[in-house]
């Protein structure tokens, strides 16, 4: 085996545009290992352990390319892809890219004075991103934060400068959002109206959102806070802030707080604020005691009108493959230790791969493995999201099914998605798929299967 | 809404999808990606700094410059003796000075009488009798080995709006000088001269003017006449000469052979003013030099053998990397291996806003960093994204008459990894051949990086107001 690296120094590209290059360096003829990466610490360190000769001296602004083939000229042909493709800005590189004459943007700054956004949103590795998001709320934006490792400390002191700020600042890990009718993140295309939603902003407001359109309703904004923000640390800060800004949105009539079971002083505030005299109706969903889809129905006013699907019984390993972490943490309430439940959105998982609701390659490798007995899966649709990840898991769902696998889904998304729910539910059933209509349906399906 | 992308492209895909107006930033790691930096960044990024930086720049903003006396080092230096020798750049020793430097002082101390020859020179020079000092240090700047001694004519430079002074010594012109490290006979002679004829006749000509002859204005002129008042001094020159002739024609003593001999001198060198400007500059940021706090450069100079910055929060701390190679174009018969690394206070001028600050002012002398105005101008461009603020007197036409990038902040420095950008005259590495080539220089990266963690270091803890968590909101 042979066995080269290629080192681009000073030049930065983000995680996610790396990991395609790699993605596509693995798929070439004869290319046995590829790694694309920025040369931090942290991912040299994982480059070694991966077995992987690391060249020396690397600073966090080297791209370091490394490939093993079968032979030279497969190896050489990959390096010279990788250049390809990365003098090229990785694989379709985002708009605005070239910035204008002499005005050259700094590092880390809004391209050009001539923007003026109203919200930043920050996706960089998380040792940078509270400094970006400080940058952004000073010139007075709102943020939304989709990177994770961000420290608590962090998080409330940026949190804290929001406030002075009188902006917003969602997240860290922040997935998702709506604001005026805009999906942030990976956000579903949902039907605006007239409730507000203040969550952690994961699968779990995504799936929410998604329901409340299915039962007619319509979102005004869905606001992210970050899983941590009831946390008696955090203190709601961005809850209550969030609260604060939908009894003054005009567009928002109805209120609703989903989450986990917060800290008891911040439970509280949570209430009164909601409790406030001259407060508009609310709903506050704490998802120990209820789950997403009463949510919706209590939001809209109005039945699901749907049960869990017939399933034949599974007999053998039960395993969940899940994209959204709500989705997987409602499905263990369902079915407690009966199956196996993977996050494969945790980041154990989304080190050096990117994330399974783009790229279904992980989740597919496990399908395959997967013998007889029951694997339970959710398709998370939207913005942002894989195009096709129910044509994508199509043939591993089928063998599976040969293999006499019970395989449950459901699909978090609206006919207004880029993907169009009703045709990802469809090619899902084609394969051989039990669809329900819900996440949490899904799971009693399984439930009943297994029983 | 419009949104600025920072991170991954897929997300402002996701959000052009939607007809949403998407800016993608080009972004990359601050700081190169060092934690260490970045948290220094951080603990500087307070309002008590952001303050502390608006003072400083109010300062140089409004500096203003006046040539009033000339004088001599033995009685406007305090504490200069006969064996004190000042140079340029940060504190030198014998030891480690370039060829230049060693030339120069070599030079200074026959000229001073201490020494008969070069070689009674050297011995006297590394025998420790001698007193090396930075000119920086006491208010002073020289091009090139920036040489001063006790006999040394100076010009006076006083900051009319703050009241404090600026020294520089006169301008040799071309070819085989002292500053180059040059030190025969007719070198030292010709120093005499300047130090005796010409020094007299412009003190007695700047003491018949009223008020001193105003270098502010002078530089502004001569910015929207091609020059940069560093590399280049062509236009500022025959300004000077302008405004002085007249008033050298009248001082007592000066007769017109003597009076010719002079105006012949002074307007036939065409780098004469790079001294007076290298003055104006030290007069206008010595009087933001200890400003707590705060994170813009006051001082640069090299040496030949380390190039030094000072910063207004640090006062007279001297934060030195190598002297670094000139990227040069150069005169015929000469090549990179007859130049000396970086050497003179000359990039004063940089630090306070001009010279290659100001290159897209002067595209005359482009060829020296590559060629062609398009670059001079993206040179100058970029400076400002490492400046706090724009010169309220300083303007290049090119640029809608935008004033130059002022105030250098060592944060902007680190985070952004731009250097300042430095046009500079290259001497040969060895004493007294004389000046070689012209060209571009940057300061060594670990001079920025090393202040910026000295002053988060120096910096009180966070003083931002603290809520308590559970306070009410």
């Amino acid at each position: 085996m042979r066995e080269r690296a290629w080192v681009w120094s000073g030049r930065y590209f983000d995680s996610v545009t790396l990991m395609a290059v790699s993605a596509k360096l693995r798929a070439q003829p004869g290319v046995e290992r590829a790694a694309v990466m920025m040369g931090t610490p942290m991912n040299l360190a994982q480059l070694g352990e991966a077995g992987f000769a690391v060249p020396e001296g690397l600073a966090p602004t080297d791209v370091v390319v490394t490939v093993a083939g079968t032979s030279e000229e497969a190896v050489e042909a990959a390096l010279a892809e990788a250049k390809r493709a990365l003098e090229g800005g990785g694989l379709g590189a985002g708009p605005g890219r070239a910035p204008g004459p002499g005005r050259a943007p700094g590092p880390g700054r809004a391209p050009g004075p001539a923007f003026r956004a109203d919200l930043a949103m920050i996706s960089v590795p998380g040792e940078y991103a509270p400094r970006e998001a400080r940058l952004a709320l000073e010139q007075g934006l709102d943020v939304m934060l989709f990177s994770n490792n961000v420290s608590v400390a962090d998080e409330v002191r940026l949190k804290r400068l929001a406030l002075e700020q009188g902006r917003l600042l969602m997240g860290p890990d922040c997935g998702t959002a709506i604001l005026d009718g805009v999906g942030l993140g990976f956000a579903n295309a949902v039907r605006r109206g007239s409730i507000g939603i203040v969550a952690a902003s994961g699968t779990g407001a995504q799936e929410l959102s998604c329901l409340i359109d299915r039962l007619g309703g319509g979102v005004s904004q869905l606001i992210g806070v970050g899983g941590r923000d009831l946390s008696d640390a955090v203190g709601g800060l961005m809850t209550l802030a969030a609260i604060e800004r939908l009894q003054a949105d005009p567009a928002t009539e109805k209120i609703v707080v989903v989450s986990k079971p917060p800290g008891h002083s911040v439970a509280e505030r949570t209430a009164a604020a909601l409790e406030a005299p001259g407060g508009k109706p609310y709903v506050l969903c704490l998802l120990d005691r209820f789950s997403l889809d009463e949510a919706a129905e209590a939001a809209v006013g109005r039945p699901l009108d749907a049960a869990p699907p017939p399933v034949p019984k599974a007999a053998g390993r039960a395993l969940g493959l899940f994209s959204g972490g709500t989705l997987c943490s409602q499905a263990r309430q369902v079915l407690g230790d009966r199956a196996e439940l993977i996050d494969l959105g945790d980041d154990r998982f989304t080190r050096g791969r990117p994330h399974p609701m783009i790229d279904p390659s992980y989740r597919i490798a496990l399908l395959e493995q997967a013998g007889a007995g029951l694997v339970l899966l959710d398709v998370v649709l939207g913005y942002g999201a894989h195009p096709d990840m129910a044509g994508a898991l199509a043939p591993a769902i089928r063998g599976a099914a040969a293999r006499g696998c019970v395989v449950v889904a459901s699909v978090t998304g609206t006919e207004g998605d880029p993907q169009v729910r009703s045709q990802q539910v469809a090619a899902l059933r084609e394969a051989g798929a039990v669809v329900a209509e819900t996440a949490r349906l899904a799971a009693l399906a399984a439930k009943e299967a297994l029983a | 809404m419009r949104v600025v992308n920072i991170g991954a492209p897929h997300f402002a895909a996701a959000l052009e999808a939607q007809g949403v107006e998407v800016a993608q930033a080009d972004w990359r790691p601050p700081a190169g990606g060092d934690m260490k930096l970045i948290e220094a960044l951080e603990k500087l990024s307070t309002p008590a700094v952001a303050e502390a930086n608006a003072k400083a720049l109010a300062i140089i903003n409004s500096g203003h410059p006046v040539l009033v006396d000339v004088g001599w080092a033995r009685d406007l230096i305090p504490g200069m003796q006969r064996t004190t020798i000042l140079h340029s750049g940060p504190p030198n020793r014998w030891e480690t000075m370039s060829g230049p430097q060693r030339g120069a002082v070599l030079g200074a101390l026959m000229l001073e009488g201490l020494a008969d020859s070069p070689e009674a020179a050297e011995a006297l020079a590394a025998s420790g009798e001698i007193e090396f000092r930075a000119n920086n240090d006491h208010g002073c700047v020289g091009p090139m080995a920036g040489v001063i001694s006790y006999s040394s004519a100076l010009f006076v430079v006083e900051n009319r709006a703050f009241g404090n002074r600026a020294f520089t010594n006169l301008n040799e012109g071309y070819g085989k000088v002292l500053r180059m490290g040059a030190y025969a006979p007719e070198v030292l002679e010709k120093l005499r001269w300047i130090n005796a004829e010409v020094a007299g006749a412009l003190q007695g000509a700047l003491r018949l003017m009223d008020g001193g002859l105003d270098l502010r204005s002078l530089i502004a002129q001569a910015l929207h006449m091609g020059d940069e008042c560093h590399n280049r001094n062509k236009a500022v020159g025959a300004l000077f000469l302008r405004e002085m002739a007249p008033y050298l024609a009248r001082a007592a003593g000066v007769g017109p052979e003597a009076l010719a001999r002079i105006l012949d001198f002074i307007g036939h060198n065409e780098i004469w003013f790079v001294n007076l400007s290298m003055a104006a500059c030290k007069a206008t940021l010595d009087a933001a030099r200890s400003i707590p706090g705060s994170t813009v450069v006051t001082c640069m100079a090299r040496n030949g053998y380390e190039f030094g910055l000072q910063v207004a929060g640090l006062p007279g701390r001297w934060f030195t990397g190598p002297a670094q190679k000139v990227r040069a174009l150069y005169f015929p018969g000469f090549t990179e291996a007859d130049a000396a690394p970086d050497i003179g206070d000359s990039v004063i001028t940089e630090t306070a806003g001009i010279g290659g600050f100001a290159m897209a002012a002067a595209p005359a002398i482009v060829q020296f960093v590559g060629g062609t105005p398009e670059l001079a101008a993206e040179l100058t461009a970029h400076m400002y994204e490492i400046t706090l603020s724009e010169s309220p007197v300083y303007s290049i036409p090119a640029f809608g008459f935008r004033g130059t990038p002022t105030g250098i902040d060592i944060r902007k420095v680190v985070e952004t990894g731009i250097l300042p950008s430095i046009n500079t005259g290259v001497a040969h590495r060895l004493p007294g051949v004389g000046q070689v080539g012209a060209g571009l220089v940057h300061p060594p990266a670990n001079i920025f990086a090393d202040a910026l963690l000295a002053l988060a270091e120096a910096a009180a803890p966070q003083t931002a107001p603290t809520r308590r968590y559970d306070d009410p909101i």
